[in-house]
């Protein structure tokens, strides 16, 4: 069976997500070596290709298996999981080839991102030394998820770590780089959020139609040049909003 | 069916929450869109069963239906919470199908219990694509709702029976719900685990296609410290508690990930009968061990299978008054199976 035991959980570990769901974490809390255990396991079970499983997915710190509970039995896929768990030491793995490198153009502060200047402050820096320690930062899409197509990146600079803002922002446009806890996130939608929007962006992350509907994957790395507003506004009217990738070798 | 040269159903009035609903778009979570669909799968099943076709898309009526007009020759089927029906005026039966030839007005009004309508067709509503399923997905930004002026597409329908039924049971009103535990169950107190299974729950009036907030009888839920759990995968039956201590339960449109702790998750047999609940109903927990579950799963799909074996011909019983006060008599007379009381 699942372990289940409540004190202190071993890692990697191996639990059920409802009835057709199993889910192996690589720990406790968001870590980097945890997401790319993560990441490097999910491509794992992709490469496995077991018969009866129907979605691998990741999720910050662990990797997600769908099954037909019919088709192949819990007891089967448990213990595949766990021989591909103990194979070998998952938080020194490499991550998975055929990621990409993004970069997508960003305006920060002014009128568009209007929460640069208070995020550089809680950081204790400069408008200007902020721009460039964020237009200089590649992060990792660590997860995708809250509305389609939206990333988590990290992890930014320790100075980063600064705390979500005790009220929420009513609404951030669409294409909205926020910052909190050393991650980014890009709304793909108009939202409110705790977290600060220093950074306002044109890339499309969901695009129906397209080949890859979706412009993120988990794994995926991104830089977010610094551009002006002009330059930006320019790069609405593009489908690609700006972004341009290129395969990670 | 003829050659009517477009086949579609033509809407004049929508109720708010009015959508096509098929079973989803699995397989997209990792890119953050949950799979949608049918709140009520039941419903699509049994419609499909109706209408002697494979399950396609049908459109799910939330609280209120509307009224449609055949723009071709077409045979519906109306499942799941029952609804006031009637075509051009008729009253027509619930968990059952009928003929709707071209012009004729299908007006269908609010609940008579239950939360989800639903209105299938021979061959299907077939609005456009998108990543491989026709379901509007409006969390996500997916499609939208059904509205007044729509005409919408209706696959081919290779024919088949009309006037049937189904007996359906009651999952309409409440009830008993089986779950498992979830990844986050034994974060909880022992004391609260329990008390999940001997509380009785009032599903709140706070509920659309992500989920329903279902409100305890007594002292609320939640865990010790605020503690923080790190994002993880939600899957659909999750019951998530937030800060109020009131639980939700996650459906069909719930985010794909989450991080508030989760009780226990209902199995997906008796998701139908969570989605049905209507505001007022009372409900309750099981825990289910995993074996359990999973027999339940195996029975759910073999009444899905038989189904099918269970469509009848719609005759009229004695004791069903209604249905005999509204009879259409042809000619002067009805058809034979008249009782007087």
């Amino acid at each position: 069976m699942t372990d289940r035991s409540a004190t202190p959980a071993k890692y990697p570990l191996l639990r059920t997500a409802g009835i057709d769901g199993l889910l192996v974490s690589f720990g406790e809390r968001l870590s980097e070596p945890a997401n790319r255990a993560a990441l490097a396991f999910r491509a794992a079970l992709e490469s496995e290709a077991w018969d009866g499983v129907e979605e691998i997915s990741s999720s910050l710190v662990s990797a997600y298996l769908r099954f037909d509970p019919m088709a192949v039995s819990h007891a089967d896929l448990e213990a595949r999981l766990r021989a591909l768990m103990g194979s070998r030491d998952w938080l020194q793995a490499e991550l998975p080839h055929g990621r990409r490198l993004h970069r997508i153009p960003t305006a920060y502060g002014g009128t568009l991102a209007p929460q640069l200047a208070e995020a550089a402050q809680v950081a204790g820096m400069t408008e200007a030394e902020a721009v460039e320690s964020l237009a200089s930062a590649r992060v990792r899409v660590t997860a995708l998820g809250f509305a389609p197509g939206q990333p988590y990146l990290g992890e930014l600079p320790e100075v980063w770590n600064i705390p979500r803002q005790q009220a929420l922002t009513a609404r951030v446009p669409r294409g909205a780089l926020v910052l909190a806890i050393r991650q980014f996130v890009i709304f793909s939608v108009t939202a409110p959020t705790g977290w600060r929007h220093v950074g306002q962006t044109a890339a499309p992350l969901f695009r129906l139609g397209a080949e890859r509907p979706f412009l993120l994957a988990p794994g995926d790395e991104v830089e977010f040049p610094r551009v002006s507003e002009e330059v930006l506004a320019r790069m609405q009217d593009d489908p690609e909003g700006g972004a341009s990738w290129e395969v990670l070798p | 069916m003829t050659g009517t040269l477009t086949r579609e159903l033509i809407v004049h009035r929508a109720g708010p929450a009015v959508t096509v609903q098929d079973g989803g778009r699995p397989g997209w979570i990792a890119y953050g869109l949950s799979r949608g669909g049918a709140m009520d799968r039941m419903a699509l099943a049994e419609g499909a069963a109706l209408l002697g076709q494979r399950e396609s898309a049908a459109l799910e009526m939330g609280g209120m239906g509307g009224r449609f007009e055949a723009g071709c020759d077409l045979r519906i089927a109306l499942t799941g919470a029952p609804m006031r029906a009637s075509v051009d005026g008729a009253p027509v039966t619930w968990h059952a199908c009928h003929a709707l030839p071209k012009g004729a007005v299908l007006e269908i009004g609010p609940l008579q219990a239950g939360a989800y309508g639903y209105l299938s067709v021979g061959g299907g509503f077939a609005p456009e694509d998108i990543l491989g399923a026709v379901s509007a997905h409006l969390t996500a930004g997916l499609g939208r709702s059904v509205a007044a002026g729509d005409r919408i597409p209706v696959g081919v329908d290779k024919g088949g029976a009309v006037a049937r039924k189904l007996a359906v049971e009651d999952r309409f009103s409440g009830g008993e719900l089986r779950v498992v535990e979830s990844l986050q169950t034994r974060l909880f107190p022992e004391d609260q685990r329990a008390r999940l299974c001997t509380t009785r729950f009032t599903r709140d009036a706070r509920a659309n296609r992500m989920g329903v907030k279902v409100v305890p009888e007594g002292e609320p839920f939640g865990v010790e410290g605020g503690l923080s759990v790190v994002s993880e995968i939600i899957t659909p039956g999750d019951i998530q508690v937030t800060g109020d201590g009131a639980p939700f339960v996650l459906l069909a449109e719930c985010q794909t990930t989450g991080g508030y702790p989760r009780l226990a998750t209902v199995i997906p047999a008796d998701l139908p009968r969570i989605a049905q609940a209507p505001a007022g109903a009372e409900l309750r927990f099981r825990f289910v061990s995993m074996d359990e579950a999973l027999a339940a799963e195996a029975a759910h799909r073999e009444a899905l299978k038989a189904l099918p074996r269970r469509v009848e011909p719609l005759v009229r019983h004695p004791g069903d008054v209604p249905d005999l006060l509204s009879y259409k008599l042809v000619s002067g007379f009805s058809n034979g199976e008249h009782h007087d009381h």
